[in-house]
């Protein structure tokens, strides 16, 4: 996205003030949505952004498309119902890391495994912001929240070598300090023709920032900066420790509704059981 | 033409005759056959079966499957309907028209998995959070279930809710000849345009994709779907909208039957699979010159408080024989104007039999008591 783009009527005015914090990540990946929606040209009428429960999954509410804003971690249930039923319709599931990786863990690999066309955004800030900074599965071992003071004990998921496990088709990582990769991501993500993950660092400057005394917006993201390398030279000797960032997988997998479609034209010529 | 059916097979029959383009489903005991039937039966029809990874997954399913403006259904047994609970609230919350199939077997927890119960009664009214309208139905033979589940379809179309039909182990594997009935078949209705449609607290629904760009959230919203957790008042006002219409509808929705109840003394209030057996009693009793007669409910809620009061009236005993200790027993009293309510309860996954409701009966006429 370039300064000076206007992507208010990709957003939805009576749902505004939106409920993240100063500071936060979420609302650059918004406008990464918006601009990604802008380069497709979508209608937007046949567009579903669908939620869980949770700061990233309040995006729906904001973005003048269809919403669905559903239940913890079952953001992927709900998005698998509507594309089966309506394969025309572009679904996009906006979900937080705890959303996404802990309560709806098993919806995620489920997804992944049937590469079922729907987009996934994973935004992952370490931490559970709407409850209050608790420990989520992607909070780093030895890093503080409100139920792990002592620094966690715990060893964090990791979204993309998940995703990539479970047979997602399209899997990618990248961070809010990558302005405009986001949207570039997002857009190809959009237009794959399977199950397209991605997941973006984003920033609590409110509790994560705090609680680990890495400072707020612009200091946090120079922690994704600094903590992340492109996949490309992650190798290199000068980058171990770093997570990679970029296109970990694209490819062309049969995909859930065409092979449906197929079922049932079988079906119809009378070749079921 | 009369054809052996299996009462899982009747309902996905039924569901299949209601219009049901979607159903979503995770195997379990004694409600399998359904899924089973939909698999077979929905792909020629240009309809989606999917089998997901757990209920709240089928459950999320059917509701975004409904949202698109198909009619959607899953089935499930005691744990999986238990699971289902959080969406079920969800489905209450944003209005949407959805069927539940959960065919009882004795709880609580994995308890007796191909066994029969009725323990899910209030589970069906209250096991969300909160208070939400519903309506509940229930069977006791092959050709009910199919007929019930068309029910169940056109209530949840009319209400735009999700609708609960209660079946059990016995009635879901047993076989039975039946005819299939002439049925009436309900639609959602859709608003003649989507311009200035307010989505919530309208009989009518506008699925995602038709030229609106609607706001669905499990969060208190008002009438456009915009969110209100601050502030509560449109959502109260949703609720008690939905609640109200469906108390004002209550002899609309209540399906019952009457068995020998003109001169009745002893009463019984019986549903589902219990109500048969209960029939049984009262011819038994009525061959020897006691005056029974049965009342069987297949709406359990709204449950009919009128239509009960009015059987009991004339009535020195009531007894309600029902495969758990005493659920719809509790309502039943509720609705009493002082005649003894005698509760006859199991939950040992056996089926009462017709001898021992008969025996309840005389029990209960001679005045010593519970028996339960």
């Amino acid at each position: 996205m370039r300064h000076g783009e206007d992507l208010r009527e990709y957003l939805r005015d009576e749902a505004m003030p939106n409920v993240w914090c100063p500071g936060c990540g979420h609302g650059n990946v918004m406008a990464a949505v918006a601009t990604a929606f802008d380069r497709a040209q979508l209608d937007l009428d046949d567009v579903v952004v669908v939620g869980g429960i949770g700061c990233a999954s309040r995006m729906p509410f904001f973005l003048d498309t269809n919403a669905m804003h559903t239940t913890h971690g079952r953001a992927l249930a709900f998005a698998t119902g509507i594309k089966l039923a309506r394969p025309r319709l572009t679904v996009l599931a906006v979900m937080g890391d705890g959303d996404a990786l802990s309560i709806g863990g098993n919806h995620l690999i489920h997804a992944c495994r049937r590469n079922i066309d729907l987009t996934a955004l994973i935004l992952n800030n370490g931490i559970y912001g709407m409850t209050g900074g608790q420990l989520a599965p992607t909070t780093p071992q030895g890093f503080r929240s409100t139920t792990s003071l002592m620094g966690s004990i715990e060893a964090p998921f990791d979204a993309v070598e998940l995703a990539l496990a479970a047979g997602a088709s399209f899997v990618a990582r990248t961070t809010t300090f990558d302005f405009d990769e986001m949207p570039r991501l997002i857009e190809t993500a959009l237009a794959h023709p399977g199950f397209a993950l991605v997941e973006i660092l984003s920033q609590c400057p409110t509790y994560f920032g705090r609680l680990n005394k890495l400072g707020a917006g612009r200091a946090l993201l120079d922690y994704e900066k600094d903590t992340t390398a492109p996949l490309e030279v992650v190798t290199r000797d000068d980058l171990v420790g770093k997570l990679p960032i970029g296109v970990f997988r694209e490819e062309i997998r049969p995909e859930y509704t065409r092979r449906y479609a197929a079922l049932c034209e079988r079906a119809r010529k009378g070749a079921d059981g | 033409m009369e054809q052996l059916i299996q009462g899982n097979e009747a309902c996905a029959l039924g569901a299949v005759c209601a219009g049901c383009s979607f159903f979503a489903g995770y195997p379990i005991s004694p409600s399998s056959e359904i899924m089973e039937w939909m698999a077979r039966l929905l792909p020629a029809r240009g309809g989606v079966f999917v089998q997901m990874e757990d209920e709240l997954a089928s459950m999320g399913a059917v509701i975004g499957a409904s949202w698109t403006g198909a009619k959607a259904m899953t089935a499930t047994s005691g744990p999986g309907f238990t699971l289902m609970q959080e969406h079920i609230g969800y489905a209450a919350m944003t209005e949407t028209p959805c069927v539940i199939v959960d065919s009882q077997r004795v709880g609580p927890s994995t308890g007796m998995p191909t066994m029969p119960a009725q323990g899910d009664v209030m589970q069906a009214r209250w096991g969300s959070h909160g208070d939400r309208p519903a309506i509940v139905l229930t069977a006791s033979s092959v050709r009910d279930t199919y007929e019930m589940t068309i029910e169940a379809f056109n209530l949840s179309e009319t209400y735009r809710l999700p609708v609960v039909l209660l079946l059990d182990a016995t009635l879901s594997h047993m076989r039975e000849n039946m005819e299939f009935p002439e049925v009436q078949v309900v639609t959602r209705a859709r608003p003649r345009t989507p311009e200035g449609f307010e989505p919530f607290g309208s009989p009518e629904f506008l699925p995602f994709g038709n030229g609106a760009r609607l706001m669905v959230t499990g969060l208190v919203h008002d009438e456009a779907g915009h969110q209100r957790a601050s502030n509560g008042g449109a959502g109260d006002r949703l609720l008690r909208r939905a609640i109200d219409r469906l108390e004002a509808d209550t002899e609309l929705i209540t399906h019952s039957r009457r068995h020998r109840l003109e001169d009745a003394t002893l009463v019984f209030i019986a549903y589902g699979i219990t109500a048969r057996a209960t029939r049984a009693a009262v011819d038994q009793l009525r061959a020897d010159g006691v005056r029974a007669g049965l009342l069987e409910l297949l709406t359990l809620w709204p449950f009919p408080e009128e239509l009960v009061s009015a059987v009991m009236r004339e009535a020195e005993a009531v007894v309600v024989p029902e495969l758990n200790l005493g659920q719809v027993a509790l309502l039943v009293r509720t609705a009493s104007s002082g005649t003894p309510i005698v509760p006859l309860g199991r939950m040992n996954g056996s089926l009462l039999a017709p001898d021992e409701i008969a025996t309840a009966g005389r029990t209960a006429l001679d005045g010593s008591g519970v028996t339960r």
